[in-house]
């Protein structure tokens, strides 16, 4: 088609899509592999159902329980993001959990994968402390005293806990600054942070390929000994692990 | 100091670390107690941490080139006056253009320069967003009426706002009680309602007679409200099940000290509230009390005890 061919021969973007579209997978891929994809996606829909909200939220203490009513009860189809994004929340960190699990019980944290799974602690980190910071925002009770206690056990670790709760407190009290500072954390800092962190994600997981659950045939055959369809030898000294190539994906 | 690079192991030792190590601990005692100690360690953590790794990356920085008969000139040739030409400025040798070229100078330059660029821009903004978190902390006493609010020998429960102009997110919570004059001053009982576990409000353990409760504007635009309580026997924090007795010392539950409680004067025989401060522990009661004093600390945090020096430092409050 002539517009994509424009577009490849001015850009190479389309040849890079074709690449992590098509690449390869391990045979044995299966259903627990979408998990983090559906991580994924849950980021994608709190950004943007948050993106939506940030147009009418008000962060002043005076003005936020009301500006979220009127979000709630007023603005059209308010109910049904604010819904989205209240609920995606937790939908985000469960299936981060999961996730997780998955790759765990599949040993795809091993060899070379290491940096890979220490980047996503870092975004289970980054994830958990989105939901601490937009817990506040609603600014009721629940948000208010849920925030002081989270904020004070911060503040009992040695030596720089004092330190690290007036930080986040914007003060010695919480308050006006409290509430902006968690704002400006909430929808600036972090969601840059994590979105930094996916893309460095997603670049490891195509560099690095998808590794085989180990239970697959191709793990058995290594621990064998025995060759492929191919013919090859799988030469590696982990079951499971699919020797990355020159550009990710199985070696041929 | 031996060159290093002429063999294949590290650079040998050196004794900058050890100025590094004094600063380092110079640091972190002035840090506790005073501040002129923090910007000496400071300074030397920096001058010896330079030193440090200026030495150990010489054998990175420039690769010493052998001199090509393997001996080191015992002393330089002579001077040749400069109207001499090309004589007077040879092609350096190899050996000698491998030390410091104007390249390697333009290029330490030009990061050291976008260094203090970036610094420029980066420090002022940093401050902006760390140092307004504890600067100006504190709070003008508070007016909370004349001295004939509080009853003798009753407890109250006691609201009023630490900054009025901010609002109700200001709002704090006390309970008072007067307990008679002690050497001819009026003795008061004030402990704040933050439990001391991780911040949630405490609650009386008494009937609040809240038909009782009374509003009063006072002056600097504060507005109190007493709300006379019977029978107060203890306190008890909602959250986790942190129980104190009417002295504020822990009974039960979480909470690592006793309840923290308000400084106040007598103005014109009205009751002002001062600043707040954190309690070890209550000996004896009401008037007579021995109160353990420590600067006010966050929940969660030990005042006393071992566990003390894990929070050398607090915030200004």
């Amino acid at each position: 088609m002539y517009p994509v061919d424009w577009l490849e021969e001015r850009s190479g973007l389309i040849g890079g899509i074709r690449y992590f579209l098509l690449r390869k997978v391990p045979a044995e891929t299966n259903w627990f592999h979408t998990l983090g994809s559906a991580t994924l996606t849950a980021f994608l829909v709190q950004a943007i159902t948050g993106v939506i909200l940030a147009m009418y939220y008000k962060p002043s203490p005076d003005e936020a329980y009301e500006s979220i009513r009127h979000i709630t009860d007023d603005v059209t189809l308010g109910w049904l993001v604010r819904g989205m994004h209240r609920w995606g929340a937790s939908v985000f960190i469960i299936l981060m959990f999961f996730h997780m699990a998955r790759v765990f019980l599949f040993g795809a944290y091993k060899y070379p994968r290491e940096l890979n799974w220490i980047v996503g602690v870092l975004l289970l980190a980054l994830g958990m402390f989105e939901g601490f910071t937009g817990y506040l925002l609603p600014w009721d009770q629940t948000s208010y005293w849920a925030t002081v206690v989270g904020i004070n056990i911060n503040g009992t670790a040695p030596f720089l806990g004092p330190f690290i709760a007036s930080l986040l407190r914007g003060g010695s009290e919480i308050g006006t600054d409290t509430l902006a500072r968690f704002y400006s954390i909430h929808m600036l800092i972090l969601p840059g942070a994590i979105a930094g962190l996916i893309a460095l994600h997603l670049y490891l997981v195509v560099r690095l390929g998808v590794s085989a659950p180990p239970w697959s045939d191709a793990a058995a055959r290594e621990a064998a000994g025995t060759a492929d369809a191919d013919g090859e030898v799988p030469t590696t000294a982990r079951p499971g692990l699919t020797r990355p190539g020159p550009r990710g994906g199985i070696a041929r | 100091m031996t060159p290093s690079g002429e063999s294949p192991h590290g650079p040998p030792p050196s004794l900058w670390p050890v100025g590094f190590a004094i600063g380092v601990v110079c640091i972190l005692v002035g840090l506790i107690v005073s501040w002129p100690a923090v910007a000496v360690g400071a300074a030397l953590t920096l001058i010896f941490g330079f030193l440090w790794v200026r030495d150990v990356t010489r054998g990175y920085r420039t690769v010493p080139q052998p001199s090509a008969d393997g001996v080191v000139p015992a002393e330089p040739a002579p001077a040749i006056p400069a109207d001499q030409g090309p004589a007077a400025m040879p092609e350096p040798s190899p050996a000698e253009a491998a030390t410091y070229p104007r390249s390697k100078f333009l290029e330490g330059a030009t990061l050291g320069l976008g260094a203090v660029i970036g610094g420029i821009v980066t420090v002022p903004a940093i401050g902006f967003a760390v140092v307004p978190s504890f600067l100006h902390q504190g709070h003008d006493e508070i007016d909370l009426g004349p001295l004939e609010n509080f009853k003798q020998n009753e407890w109250t429960v006691t609201h009023f706002y630490l900054e009025p102009a901010d609002g109700g997110v200001t709002k704090r919570t006390a309970f008072i009680r007067y307990n008679g004059m002690l050497e001819d001053k009026p003795s008061f009982t004030i402990i704040s309602n933050r439990c001391v576990h991780l911040g949630c409000p405490v609650q009386p353990g008494g009937l609040v007679q809240s038909e009782k409760s009374k509003d009063e504007d006072t002056t600097g635009g504060q507005e109190v409200t007493i709300i006379p309580v019977l029978g107060l026997s203890s306190f008890t924090c909602p959250c986790h099940g942190g129980s104190y007795d009417s002295e504020g010392n822990r009974i039960a539950g979480p909470p690592v000290r006793s309840l923290d409680r308000f400084e106040y004067s007598i103005q014109n025989g009205r009751l002002f509230l001062g600043d707040a401060y954190s309690v070890g522990h209550v000996e004896g009661q009401g008037a007579q009390a021995e109160i353990q004093k420590y600067d006010l600390a966050g929940p969660g945090q030990h005042v006393d005890g071992p566990e003390q020096w894990f929070y050398p430092i607090q915030p200004p409050h």
